[in-house]
Order: structure tokens, then C-alpha cells, then sequence
């Protein structure tokens, strides 16, 4: 079986800056890969290349032994369509039509694929079912509904063309503690849907404990990537330790303050911008 | 020695809503001691803060109990005391730094603008105490950063502008509200570090606000857990860790244990002992 996704050595440029370099991963099907970076680390950028808005200025994007790099704008918006890769924002309340019911919103991108009404109704009942919502919930809309279970909307919303990849970019930053569990115990079982899992976030935290494989973002390169024991317990690149080492953790800490202030000097040294 | 900040049965009410919003909550805050406060949003954690620092919104008023700074009960303090309590012996941090500041003046301008308030300094002294503030708060070019806007400077810097201008007339206690929520995670672990180290090296004691059990447990000797309003658990911060008692806890707890870091951290932590 073809990755989900592969991206080889790939370059993406805003005017002048640099925003991506070189790189690499790949995803297989029922796999989970997360993926970390601060704020302009380029971990959005990756993800819009990923989704057709932005353009690579160097190498590959494929999804499912399709390359999609050189897609015209016409491909992009067939493959829109087929659903084959999938988006879910942080706040699913803004992503998720305020005047669309529940139902509508997840039925909607079968319509979009020209599937008959009552046979796209038929399943996004299943697809809500997957993620636990309640029926009673279809015919509400995102406004009556609580954060979690709009972002599980949002999820079934994903789910329902079968897509090949589902990007995450950040899916728990906005819910409170039980919401947060609830929504990870339930990306663990997607697992089971067959599509690989990007999972993005700035929080390593939040990541750990359902990615199989840990990709690390620094200003534009990824720095280390591997199996996600390895990466927190063996971290080689300065700012991986820093990032382990920074984690909020209840009783075991990865660094001291005192080891945190040397990985930020030698970062600095190395040219990081403060 | 003699708390600076005591809290005793407090209720705050919401009158436009008629109901309390905060039950009962007491502790107690020496010199140089972190006390934490867990809960999401909506708990109280923040309309207490707010009560400390006599800033409740409209509508909200404390209905019972008693708060006391520096062994003075606050219930009788005028507008004008107030103004001379907050930066003086209480001072803040939120959580949206640059919310604080206005968009218009060099942060310098506006750290040196408190120091003069607070402190009566003269325009020219005021300037060179704000820069060391600056440098004080671990900002690497004080200088460079006095003559910027706030547009120029990312949010961990803005953070450690605010958390400068808090200190600036040298409070007893300071409270950080949510104040590295917004961060990304390693300049979250950089203001925590240098809360850390500012109660090291002045002595100033903390009260630190967050939805997450783990920010609090790392700086804090005490933590109190709130949800809705009422204090669900309260002790010294490994108890908490290590016999929580409540239900609130123990999910905030496993939620870490799980997914968290914790889960790969303790493994060799526990080989080792």
C-alpha cells in the first residue's frame, strides 16, 4: 500500500522568506503523525501546501500515489470534491456554517460529490454516530452546541468522504480538560478509519499521546521526526530538548530551569531570532 | 511570618444574574510563596483574582467573608486607597498582553509612565529604571526594546514588558491570570522560569491562574481546584498530585497521565528511584 501522504524534500517561499525547507515526511494509512512547531515554524504553511493553497517552489506532494504538486487549479478543485484530503480547524465554530444543522454540515460534502440526498443523509447518521454524537443533536445548530461536540461535528464532517489524509491543526488547544480527553480518546480510534492522521500543534503535550510519530518544526526545517517514545525520552536537536523540556508535566520534568536556560542560549547562538 | 495576602470565606456575587459565582474560598499567601488556582473558565478562579485586586466588573460584588492585604481588610478601602494598593502591594498579568498596553507609545514610555506614577520618580529617572526593569524581566536588549511599539515585539515579549511594569513599584504579590495560556509552550516554560526566579530573588509571592493542573504544579506550593465557583480540593501541591481526592482533579490528572508527556517522562524517573 502507497503512503497516504509523502512529501519529498519540499520548499515553500512567501515572496522572499523562506517559510519551508526541504521537508520530508510521509504518513501511512491508519497512521497518526504529529506534527510540532511554534508560531511561524511553518507547520500552517506545510498544511495549506498540503491542501493546494499555497504553491511548492520545490519538491513533491503525494496523496495516495497521486502526485498532486503540479495540480492545475481545476485538479485542485476535483480533488476538493472527492474529499480526499480533510481539514479541521481549532474552533469548529468558525469553520462549521452557523446556519447549516448539524446534519446539513456533515451531508454537505457528499451533496458536493453529486450523491443523492437520501443516501448522503443515511450516512452522515453514521458518521455521526462514529464520533458520538447524539442524534438528538442533528437538527441543532453549531451555536447550541458545546466546543467539543462542535468539533467532533467537524470531525464527522471530515470522516464522511473517506479522505485518504485528515490534517488537524491543533483540534484540543480550545476545550476544556474533559472535552480535551473525550476528543483524544476518539482521535485514537480514527486510527480504525484508514486514513492518516496529520496532527499539528505547537503543544508537544497534546500530542504525544496519540501520534505513533513525532515530526519537530524549527523556523521553516524539520529537525527531528521519529516514534514518539523516542523522540520525548531521546531528543537530539537542541530545540526538541527544549521543547520536552518545556512541556507543562505534573511530576516529572523533562529539564530543569537551569538546562532550559542553556538550551535557550545555544539556540540563540545558533541564530535563533528572540 | 505574616501572610501578605488572606483570604477568608469569600463569596462574590453576580447581581445581574442573582447568583454566586464564587463560594467560600480561603487561603492564605506569604512572602516568596506561589499559591495556584485550577479551573476552566467560568469557576471563579478569575472573579477572585479580580476581588484581590478590586477591580470587579459591574454587577459583581463580594456578599461574604473577608480579604486582607497586608492585615488590612479591603472591604473599607476608598477608590483612592485602592489606587494606591494596586502595583504598590498587588499588581497583575492577564492572559492577552497586548490588550495592556496602548498600540501608540514606545513600551518603554509606558513602563516608565508607572514608575513615575507609583514611584515619584523624575522623568529622567523614571527612563533609567524603567530600561533595568527591563533588563530585570530577562528582555535581552532593554535599550533596543524601550523605543518599541508593542506591534514590534512577540508575545512573550509583551508579556515580559506587562510583568515588568507589574513589578515596577514593587508589589508583595503578584497574580498571573491565564498570563502564559496564550504562548506557544517553550516562551510559556521562559515566563514561568522567570516568575520563578523573581520570587527567588525579591521575595515577591505569586498567585498563579491556569486551566492547567501541570503550569500550576510546577511553581506553586499550594494548589486550590475550583469548578463552579466552589473549591473542590485544596493542599500542598504533591498531595494534590498524589491523593486527589476529587473527581475535577483526578480527570485533570489522568488527562496528563495519558496524553501527556507524564506518560513517557515517569517510566524512567520511577526506574531510577
Amino acid at each position: 500500500m502507497p503512503p497516504a501522504l509523502e512529501i519529498d524534500n519540499l520548499d515553500v517561499h512567501y515572496g522572499s522568506v523562506h517559510a519551508l525547507r526541504g521537508a520530508s515526511l510521509t504518513a501511512s494509512p491508519g497512521e497518526t503523525v504529529g506534527l510540532i512547531g511554534e508560531t511561524g515554524s511553518g507547520k500552517s504553511t506545510l498544511a495549506r501546501a498540503v491542501l493546494g493553497l499555497v504553491r511548492a517552489s520545490a519538491g513533491r506532494i503525494v496523496v495516495a500515489g497521486q502526485e498532486v504538486t503540479g495540480y492545475s487549479a481545476r485538479q485542485w478543485r476535483a480533488q476538493r470534491r472527492r474529499g480526499t484530503v480533510q481539514y479541521v480547524f481549532q474552533d469548529p465554530l468558525r469553520s462549521l456554517d452557523p446556519d447549516l444543522t448539524v446534519e446539513d454540515s456533515i451531508v454537505e460534502p457528499l451533496l458536493i460529490q453529486g450523491r443523492p440526498r437520501r443516501e448522503a443523509a443515511a450516512r452522515a447518521r453514521v458518521y455521526a454516530a462514529r464520533v458520538r454524537l447524539d442524534e438528538a443533536l442533528l437538527s441543532r445548530l453549531p451555536g447550541e452546541l458545546s466546543g467539543g461536540q462542535r468539533q467532533r461535528v467537524a470531525i464527522a464532517r471530515a470522516l464522511v468522504t473517506d479522505p485518504e489524509v485528515i490534517i488537524l491543526d491543533e483540534p484540543v488547544s480550545a476545550l476544556d480538560s474533559a472535552n480535551r480527553v473525550r476528543t483524544l480518546e476518539f482521535l485514537k480510534e480514527l486510527r480504525d478509519s484508514g486514513a492518516a492522521l496529520l496532527f499539528i500543534s505547537h503543544d508537544l503535550g497534546s500530542v504525544a499521546g496519540v501520534a505513533d510519530r513525532i515530526a519537530v518544526l524549527y523556523r521553516g526545517e524539520i529537525v527531528e521526526q521519529g516514534p514518539a517514545r523516542a523522540v520525548v525520552n531521546t531528543p537530539e536537536h537542541p530545540y526538541t530538548r527544549l521543547l520536552v523540556g518545556s512541556a507543562p508535566t505534573l511530576r516529572s520534568a523533562a529539564a530543569d530551569r537551569a538546562q532550559r536556560a542553556e538550551l535557550r542560549a545555544l539556540l540563540t547562538y545558533e541564530g535563533k531570532p528572540s | 511570618m505574616a501572610p501578605v495576602l488572606r483570604l477568608q470565606d469569600v463569596r462574590i456575587r453576580d447581581n445581574a444574574g442573582g447568583r454566586d459565582v464564587v463560594h467560600r474560598v480561603s487561603f492564605e499567601l506569604t512572602p516568596g510563596a506561589v499559591v495556584g488556582i485550577v479551573g476552566e473558565s467560568g469557576s471563579g478562579k478569575t472573579m477572585t483574582c479580580r476581588a484581590v485586586l478590586g477591580i470587579l466588573p459591574e454587577h459583581f460584588t463580594v456578599t461574604g467573608g473577608t480579604i486582607e492585604l497586608l492585615g488590612r481588610d479591603v472591604a473599607g478601602f476608598t477608590g483612592k486607597e485602592w489606587t494606591a494598593q494596586r502595583g504598590s502591594t498587588v499588581s497583575a498579568v492577564f492572559q492577552d498582553p497586548a490588550s495592556y498596553l496602548n498600540p501608540s507609545i514606545k513600551v518603554g514610555a509606558q513602563v516608565a509612565e508607572v514608575v513615575r506614577v507609583k514611584k515619584g520618580l523624575r522623568r529622567r529617572e523614571a527612563r533609567r529604571r524603567a530600561v533595568e526593569l527591563l533588563a530585570s524581566v530577562r528582555l535581552r536588549d532593554p535599550e533596543l526594546v524601550y523605543q518599541q511599539y508593542p506591534h514590534e515585539l512577540s508575545g512573550g515579549m509583551l508579556q515580559r514588558v506587562l510583568i515588568a511594569a507589574a513589578i515596577a513599584a514593587d508589589p508583595q504579590v503578584l497574580i498571573a491570570d491565564e498570563a502564559t495560556t496564550a504562548l506557544d509552550v517553550t516562551v510559556q516554560a521562559e515566563i514561568l522560569d522567570l516568575l520563578a526566579d523573581l520570587r527567588e530573588r525579591t521575595g515577591l509571592a505569586l498567585v498563579v491562574v491556569s486551566h492547567d493542573l501541570a503550569v500550576v504544579a510546577q511553581l506553586c506550593d499550594e494548589v486550590l481546584v475550583m469548578q463552579h465557583g466552589e473549591i473542590v480540593e485544596q493542599g500542598p501541591t504533591s498531595e494534590i498530585l498524589y491523593h486527589p481526592q476529587h473527581s475535577y482533579t483526578r480527570l485533570l490528572i489522568a488527562e496528563h497521565e495519558s496524553y501527556g508527556l507524564d506518560r513517557f517522562l515517569e517510566a524512567p524517573h520511577a526506574a531510577r528511584a
